[in-house]
This record gives structure tokens, C-alpha cells and sequence, in this order.
């Protein structure tokens, strides 16, 4: 598990967090949204360790990101898979050298030891036989399984997700999202995703934190968002003029 | 990984340069030959005076000064733009978050790649050039080959060598480093990017002129 203990971050004047104290469960698909300039990518960012918060603490299981020395936090690193928004994939290499990365960096693994786990990677996201290809000859949805194959190459602990289904067609959102959750359980890996995908939210919003300026608005479950009666919230998941008139037409 | 990094930025650095310094050493020693003979001509200082100028001014200013100078355009901007443009696409944070040490693994072998290949390129100028003006001046005779090769071996100081390969390895660290700086920490879009590509060259230049005018004064005092 993952905690955040009341972080603040501020650029400047510019107060960004102010004061989020979050549990984010293993085994669980732990889902941070919010408006766009609500903080969720900083908050995102001082978790894995991108920034500094200007105070609090982020607890990965007993360790203190915050406070944590070079070796640990090296350690801490390897246990640590991340999806980004833009894949991040790098362009210079293929599937295979881009999934293989981590294991060149941190393992004395064989050649042939590493391209097999990179096919059981490649196989788990179901994409086997592409390893040749390049990301650019691939598609978004591809390389987003492309992105969450290297992320899981190391078999970590906790798993990031900035925005899995951006510029991703509604089917191809549902197949990334039932794909993470899918890793997340078989593995109990502590998985926070940023999103404002409202199918994610009700697809596989197990613990949900609501951020609003900053600040928590709220949390809870998939199951109690459509129940419950906070303002913001509703504002935030009723924002669709589709679901507006969708709820008008039920009652 | 780190090895295999290094070697590709040596033959990136190397190789990938080596036609833009022959074309520019062989210019610059065709130019230099015949300018001087068109100075030098009507005077009484032997012609084969000639070959020793050359020689000297490739070996202590041309070949270290002009090939940094066209480097920093070539490799720095080269270098900025590959950096920034990871910085930009997020390649950086996700190194950083997989805990590789991200300018160990991106900037490191770049100097070193710099480092050993950029004086290699400033030797391999300095025997264009006197190769450039050998051809530049003897065919169309200016002067014969007897008195070129005579003025090339004339009072040669190893010194002078020495001095080309300090000015080589301080301008060769000044480039990759600028330029590795200003790509590394680059924020904003494509825009920024190429401001800072700009500005590597640029500060780049500024940079080895004050290095190269602070090594002369040192190593000549």
C-alpha cells in the first residue's frame, strides 16, 4: 500500500495541494480524478517521486519516499512500474528493446532469459509477435499495452497510470482498463490511476479520490458514487450533458 | 548498456562528422595557402616560408577553433535537440522513475564519446588542411612541391601539437556540456526546443572563443 500523509505542494505562490491524507490499497485499482488544474497530476508526480512535496510524507509500505536515502530509494525504484499519458516509449528502439530496457539497466539476466520474460510481458498484454516492430508503426492502443508491458516487466509492487485512455476510443479505454485491473489483482500490485474517465470510474474505481482545487473532495468507492449526495462529486460525474439527460429521462 | 551508449555516441560524434570537418579543413587550407601567397608575394621571405605558416596556423588555431565551432553547430545542437526532446516526451521521467540515473546513462557517454573522438577530428583537420592547401596551391602552381613539403617540415615544434590537443579536449568538454545542459533542462514545447538547440550553439561558440583565447595566453606565456 501507498500513503499519502498530508501533502502540501506549492510553485511559488501558487498553492497546488493542500493537505491530502489518501490510503491507496494493494490489490486494488486506486483511481485519483479531478477536473483538469485540480492537482491530480502533482499529486501523481510527488508519489512516485517526480517532486517533492513542500511538506507531508508518502509511505510506500514502511519506507518514506520523502525522507528515504539514495540506496533505498533505488531499491524502492525497481518495485516501481509507471504507464505515462504519452507511452513514453523510446522511439529509437523496438517493442522488444523498449520492454527489455529495464531488465539491460537492473538485471544479469541472459539475452535469452530477458527476451523470454519480455514475451511472457508481451503475451500478458496480448500483443505476442510484434517485438520487431517499432512504436511508431504500432497503434496508440497498442502502444499503451506496449507501455503497461514494460511496466510490469520487473514485476512491480506498485504500478502508475497518468491518463491510460487518453486519446483512446471508448472500446480500447475498457480493454486497457480491464487489463490493469486484471494485473493488479493477479499480482497485488498497489496501482494509482489519474483519471477523468468516467467509464473508468464506474468500470474499475475500487478506491476513488476526488480532487477539487487541491483539496480532497472526496473518496470512496464505484459502488457509492452514484449514491452519494456530495456536491462536487456530482458535479464532476454528472458534468456529461449525455448523463444529465439520461438521469432526467429515468426519473 | 552504458558501454553500448558510449560507442554509439564515439561513431555518432566520429564518424557522423567526419565529412563536414574534411569538407571545411580542406576549404580552410586551400584558402589559407593561397591568401598567403597573395600577401607573401613581391617580399622577400622565401615561398616555402609558405607551407611552415600553414602548418602552424592549422595545428594551433584552424583545425582546433573552426572544427569546435562547426561541432557545436553539428553535434551540440544535435545533442540539445535528442535531450530536450526526451525531457519533453517524458523519456527522462520514465528513467528516472524506473531508477536509472538518468544523466549517468544520457550525458556521461556523450562526453566521453566527446572526448575522445573530437580531438581525433581536430588531428584528422590538421592533416586535411595542409593536405587541402597542398592541393590548393602546388597543381596551379603557386609554388612546387619540393618547397611545400620543405616549408611543412621546416621548424616544427611538438608544442604546437600539445596546444592543439588541450584546445581540442577543453572544446570538446565546453560543447557537450553546454549543449547537454541546455537539452537536459529544457521546459515548454517545441518552441523552447529550439530556443535552447539555439542556445547551445551559441553560448557554445561564445564559450570555446573566451577558452580558446584564455588556452593561448596560458600555454604561451
Amino acid at each position: 500500500m501507498i500513503r499519502a500523509e498530508s501533502i502540501y505542494k506549492e510553485f511559488g505562490d501558487q498553492q497546488v495541494l493542500k493537505g491530502i491524507d489518501f490510503l491507496f490499497e494493494a490489490g486494488k485499482t486506486n483511481l485519483v480524478i479531478g477536473k483538469s488544474g485540480s492537482g491530480k497530476t502533482v499529486l501523481l508526480k510527488i508519489l512516485v517521486g517526480l517532486f517533492k512535496p513542500s511538506t507531508g510524507h508518502v509511505w510506500y509500505d514502511n519506507i518514506d519516499l520523502v525522507t528515504a536515502n539514495k540506496d533505498t530509494l533505488r531499491k524502492l525504484r525497481m518495485q516501481v512500474g509507471m504507464l505515462f499519458q504519452g507511452n513514453a516509449l523510446f522511439d529509437s528502439m523496438n517493442i522488444e528493446e523498449n520492454i527489455r530496457f529495464p531488465l539491460d539497466m537492473f538485471t544479469t539476466l541472459t539475452l535469452k532469459e530477458k527476451n523470454k520474460q519480455v514475451d511472457f510481458c508481451l503475451e500478458r498484454v496480448s500483443l505476442p509477435g510484434i517485438n520487431q516492430k517499432y512504436p511508431s508503426e504500432i497503434s496508440g492502443g497498442m502502444q499503451k499495452r506496449v507501455g503497461i508491458a514494460r511496466a510490469i516487466v520487473l514485476k512491480p509492487k506498485y504500478l502508475f497510470c497518468d491518463e491510460p485512455n487518453s486519446g483512446l476510443d471508448p472500446q480500447t479505454s475498457i480493454t486497457i482498463d480491464e487489463l490493469i485491473q486484471d494485473i493488479t489483482k493477479d499480482n497485488n500490485i498497489t496501482t494509482v490511476i489519474n483519471t477523468h474517465d468516467m467509464n473508468s470510474v464506474m468500470e474499475i474505481g475500487e478506491n476513488i479520490c476526488l480532487l477539487e482545487k487541491g483539496v480532497l473532495a472526496w473518496k470512496g468507492s464505484k459502488d457509492q458514487v452514484l449514491q452519494d449526495k456530495n456536491e462536487t462529486l456530482h458535479d464532476f460525474i454528472f458534468a456529461s450533458p449525455f448523463l444529465q439527460k439520461l438521469i432526467e429521462s429515468n426519473h | 548498456m552504458y558501454y553500448k551508449e558510449t560507442l554509439r555516441q564515439m561513431y555518432d560524434i566520429g564518424i557522423g562528422s567526419l565529412p563536414i570537418v574534411f569538407l571545411i579543413s580542406i576549404f580552410i587550407g586551400a584558402v589559407t595557402s593561397v591568401q598567403f601567397y597573395y600577401q607573401m608575394s613581391g617580399t622577400l621571405i622565401p615561398s616555402y616560408y609558405i607551407g611552415y605558416i600553414v602548418r602552424d596556423m592549422t595545428i594551433i588555431e584552424l583545425a582546433p577553433t573552426i572544427t569546435c565551432l562547426v561541432l557545436a553547430g553539428k553535434v551540440g545542437s544535435n545533442m540539445a535537440a535528442e535531450l530536450g526532446g526526451m525531457r519533453q516526451k517524458e523519456h527522462i521521467d520514465a528513467m528516472e522513475i524506473m531508477g536509472v540515473n538518468t544523466s549517468a546513462y544520457l550525458i556521461m557517454p556523450k562526453v566521453i564519446a566527446s572526448l575522445l573522438m573530437i580531438p581525433v577530428l581536430v588531428c584528422a583537420a590538421a592533416l586535411i588542411g595542409i593536405l587541402g592547401a597542398y592541393i590548393a596551391s602546388v597543381p596551379v602552381g603557386l609554388f612546387t612541391s619540393a618547397e611545400f613539403i620543405k616549408g611543412v617540415r621546416s621548424f616544427f615544434v611538438p608544442y604546437n601539437v600539445f596546444m592543439m590537443f588541450v584546445k581540442a579536449f577543453v572544446f570538446g568538454y565546453i560543447l557537450t556540456n553546454v549543449s547537454c545542459y541546455q537539452g537536459y533542462f529544457v521546459k515548454g514545447g517545441s518552441i523552447e526546443l529550439g530556443e535552447a538547440s539555439t542556445r547551445a550553439v551559441v553560448y557554445s561558440n561564445i564559450l570555446i572563443l573566451l577558452a580558446d583565447y584564455v588556452i593561448a595566453l596560458v600555454l604561451t606565456a
